[in-house]
């Protein structure tokens, strides 16, 4: 089996007292797109953001792309360069328009020419598919809209893995298609990605394996059909009930 | 019945000497609020950043600091320069550097606490996503923190300033010949103290009102953007 793309081993993470994620062995292959679910509080978010280093752990090893980011020495702007993040809020920089908001860091990180990172952004818009929006700010773009932004943004430092926490919570119902669009699109590349989404028709469709987190665990791991027509723990079953039954 | 002539026959006198400082004695209002506003602003940022470093050999000194100078009167600070300072300094500090010091000391505790609380106001999220991008601490701070913070704080600063200037009357208890001093002056030996104060509090308000004007068209700029 070829390197994993990400591994877990053994990672435990503390808020202060607060064991947040407990034991946790997990590798996500090259191309491969898992989803993560679990209940509000679960340690969902803090997984991810442990795969790009915004969040220290305290004991174990998480190994990126084949590089420990959880050693002392490890290049924290290289790994961030090769992992894209999408937040749930989108976190779009208010005072820049949607090309400015997608050139920031190939301009300021890898310091490549203006008209050749603007013709990448002005692409990258195209393929999420609002190229007539490159001059608006993001107060005057939709939230499906803002959040398209926020893929390309990512994209546009050609990462290798994309990280997503929950990307249309924060989206009115009839957005939450576009942006599952534009990330199914991504997965179909070939893209590395860690989702975290309720979204469970997204789920069935994209994603290769299912974790199910409760209190800070990996519960439950599996392939989409089998989580879904036959969760193992009683955890991930009432889960399931909850969340399909709306 | 209101004599102007006592400003007329004193005019020059009144604004070049007191407004703009250009005569023959140290001082000057414009020539005092003007750096004393820059410089101030420019180490309000340093002590502002200061207050919000992780280093606590930075951070605890910043915060010793803006404690202390907005815990006592700027008049005392100004009296500080003035008799305590050339003798530890043992040097003669002339009237218009003590008021310069003076005032940039003092306002730097006031805007740095405006800087802090304007970088404070941008919501982690911000920061996250350009740490994520793989942008630096410091080129996170500087193209997306700060352009943020400064467009939050251009009330607060604005506010800052107006008090800033107004206060600079208060450098004429040392001889610093200001737009007040050199009222007092003219009128110690008119005695038209009406008239006189009349029209210092006329070019103080049209000086305020000016800047808070700019303050409002700017704020309306930057909220279109
Ligand atoms: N910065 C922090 N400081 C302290 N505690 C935190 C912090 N971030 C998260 N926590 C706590 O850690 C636990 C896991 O949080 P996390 O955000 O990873 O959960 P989640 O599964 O993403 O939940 P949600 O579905 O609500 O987003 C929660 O109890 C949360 O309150
Ligand atoms: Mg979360």
């Amino acid at each position: 089996m070829a390197e994993p793309a990400i591994a877990f081993r053994l990672v435990n993470k503390f808020f202060g007292r607060l064991h947040v994620l407990k034991d946790i062995d997990l590798t996500v292959a090259p191309g491969e797109v898992v989803v993560v679910c679990g209940p509000s509080g679960s340690g969902k978010s803090t997984l991810i953001r442990c795969v790009n280093a915004l969040e220290r752990v305290q004991s174990g090893e998480i190994v990126v792309l084949g590089e420990s980011v959880t050693s002392a020495g490890a290049n924290l702007t290289r790994l961030r360069t090769q992992v894209g993040m999408v937040f749930q809020s989108f976190n779009l920089f208010p005072h820049m328009t949607a090309l400015q908001n997608i050139m920031l860091a190939p301009l300021k990180v890898r310091r490549l020419a203006r008209a050749e990172v603007e013709k990448t952004a002005r692409a990258l818009l195209e393929r999420v598919g609002i190229p007539d929006k490159a001059d608006n700010y993001p107060a005057n773009l939709s939230g499906g809209q803002q959040q398209r932004v926020a893929i390309a943004r990512a994209l546009a430092m050609h990462p290798k893995i994309m990280l997503f926490d929950e990307p249309t919570s924060a989206l009115d119902p009839e957005m939450i298609n576009e942006v599952l669009e534009v990330m199914t699109d991504l997965a179909r590349d070939g893209m590395t990605m860690m989702v975290v989404t309720h979204e469970m028709g997204f789920a069935r469709r994209v994603a290769r394996r299912i974790v199910f987190m409760d209190g800070g665990v990996v519960v439950e791991e599996a392939a989409p059909e089998a989580f879904f027509a036959s969760p193992t723990s009683d955890r991930a079953r009432q889960f399931l009930s909850k969340i399909l039954s709306h | 019945m209101l004599d102007l002539s006592v400003i007329v026959n004193n005019f020059t006198f009144l604004v070049v000497q007191g407004l703009l400082g250009l005569g023959g004695f140290a001082g000057g209002t414009l020539r005092l609020a003007l750096p004393a506003i820059g410089l101030g602003f420019l180490l309000g940022i340093f002590i502002g950043l200061a207050r919000l470093t992780r280093m606590a050999w930075i951070r605890v000194p910043a915060t010793l600091y803006v404690e202390f100078f907005r815990g006592v009167p700027l008049v005392m600070v100004i009296f500080w320069m003035w008799f305590i300072m050339p003798q530890l300094l043992r040097l003669p500090i002339p009237e218009y550097g003590v008021a310069l010091t003076a005032f940039v000391i003092f306002e730097a505790a006031y805007f740095g606490e405006i800087v802090r609380a304007g970088i404070q106001s941008v919501p982690r999220g911000q920061v996250e996503a350009a740490t994520g991008l793989g942008l630096s601490g410091a080129q996170a701070m500087a193209y997306v923190v700060l352009p943020q913070a400064l467009r939050n704080m251009v009330p607060s600063i604005v506010t800052q300033m107006i008090v800033l200037f107004k206060d600079t009357s208060l450098a004429s208890i040392i001889g610093y010949v200001d737009l007040t001093k050199a009222a007092q002056i003219v009128n110690n030996r008119e005695i038209r103290p009406f008239e006189l104060y009349l029209f210092i509090a006329v070019v103080y308000w049209i000086f305020t009102y000016s800047m808070s004007r700019a303050a409002r068209r700017l704020e309306q700029r930057v909220a279109q953007a």
